[in-house]
C-alpha cells in the first residue's frame, strides 16, 4: 500500500488555489452550521476558517486531486446525477437478492484499472464503485482497484465487464478529479 | 398531505433497513454481508432524510440532513473498504 502510493507523492503536493478553496468551503460551512449571516457568525466564521486551514493544511495534500476549473462544478453535478441513479438501482438490486428465497449471488473477485491519477480521485472511484450495484472495492494498489461482485454470470468476459464497472464514473470524475 | 407523504417516504426507508439487516443474517461470507449493508442501509437513510425534511420544512435544516447523509455515505464506504481489504488479506496469509 504504502510503497505504491509513495510513487505518487511527488505531485501530491497542495498549491496556494487549493487553500483557497479548502478556506472557502470551510466557511461556508461553518455558515451553515450558525444558519445566519449576521456580521459577527461572519467574522468569527473568517477567523476559524483561517485557524484550521493553517493547521490542518500540511496533512490535507490528498485535496491537491482536485481540478480547480470553471467546467469542474458542471461535471461534479453531473457525477452526483449518475452516482443517484446508480445508488438507487444498488439498493433495489440488493434488496431484491436478500428477499428473494433463493438468494441469487455468484460472488467472485475481478480487477479494474483505473486511469486517474490523483489519490482523491482513486478514493472517490473507490468509493462510487462500494455504493454501486453488485460490487464492493476491497483493495486499491497502485491504478488497480481489487473489487468483489456479487453476481458474476459464468463465462463473463471480464475484461469487458470489469471496463464497464469503472468507465462511467470515471468519465464524470475525469471532470473534477485528476 | 406533505405529512401523510413524509411519513410513507420514512417507511420505505425503514424498508431498505429491514432489507438490509435482512441481508447481514442470510448472505453467507464476509464480503456479500457488506454488500447487503453498504447499499441498503443508504438509501435507506436518505428515504429517512427525505421525509424528515419535508415534515421539518426548514431549507437549513434539509441542508444539514443532506450533509450527514453525505457523512454517513463515506463513512459506510470507507469502513467497508478497510472490513473487505482487511478480511482478503488476512485471507492471502493463512
Amino acid at each position: 500500500m504504502h510503497t505504491s502510493h509513495a510513487q505518487h507523492h511527488d505531485d501530491e503536493t497542495i498549491s496556494l488555489p487549493h487553500y483557497f478553496f479548502i478556506y472557502a468551503v470551510l466557511f461556508l460551512f461553518w455558515l451553515l452550521l450558525v444558519g445566519n449571516l449576521r456580521l459577527q457568525e461572519m467574522a468569527a466564521g473568517a477567523l476559524v476558517a483561517l485557524a484550521v486551514t493553517l493547521a490542518a493544511g500540511p496533512h490535507l495534500s490528498i485535496f491537491s486531486g482536485l481540478r480547480l476549473e470553471a467546467a469542474a462544478p458542471f461535471h461534479l453535478l453531473r457525477y452526483f446525477g449518475y452516482f443517484w441513479a446508480a445508488l438507487i438501482r444498488a439498493n433495489l438490486d440488493v434488496a431484491r437478492r436478500v428477499l428473494s428465497p433463493s438468494l441469487p449471488i455468484r460472488p467472485a473477485l475481478v480487477e479494474v484499472r483505473t486511469e486517474l491519477k490523483s489519490n482523491l480521485g482513486r478514493l472517490m472511484l473507490a468509493n462510487s464503485i462500494t455504493l454501486t450495484p453488485g460490487t464492493l472495492s476491497v483493495d486499491l494498489r497502485g491504478d488497480h482497484i481489487l473489487v468483489h461482485w456479487i453476481d458474476c454470470p459464468p463465462g463473463t468476459d471480464l475484461e469487458a465487464a470489469t471496463r464497464e464497472i469503472a468507465a462511467g464514473f470515471e468519465q464524470h470524475l475525469r471532470g473534477f478529479l485528476k | 398531505m406533505t405529512d401523510i407523504l413524509a411519513s410513507l417516504l420514512i417507511m420505505a426507508g425503514l424498508f431498505f433497513f429491514m432489507a438490509g439487516s435482512i441481508g447481514l443474517l442470510r448472505f453467507p461470507d464476509l464480503y456479500s454481508r457488506l454488500h447487503a449493508l453498504t447499499k441498503a442501509d443508504n438509501l435507506g437513510l436518505g428515504l429517512l432524510i427525505i421525509g424528515l425534511a419535508l415534515h421539518l420544512r426548514d431549507p437549513l435544516i434539509a441542508l444539514k440532513l443532506l450533509l450527514i447523509w453525505l457523512a454517513v455515505l463515506a463513512a459506510g464506504a470507507t469502513s467497508a473498504h478497510l472490513i473487505a481489504r482487511h478480511a482478503r488479506r488476512r485471507e492471502k496469509h493463512v
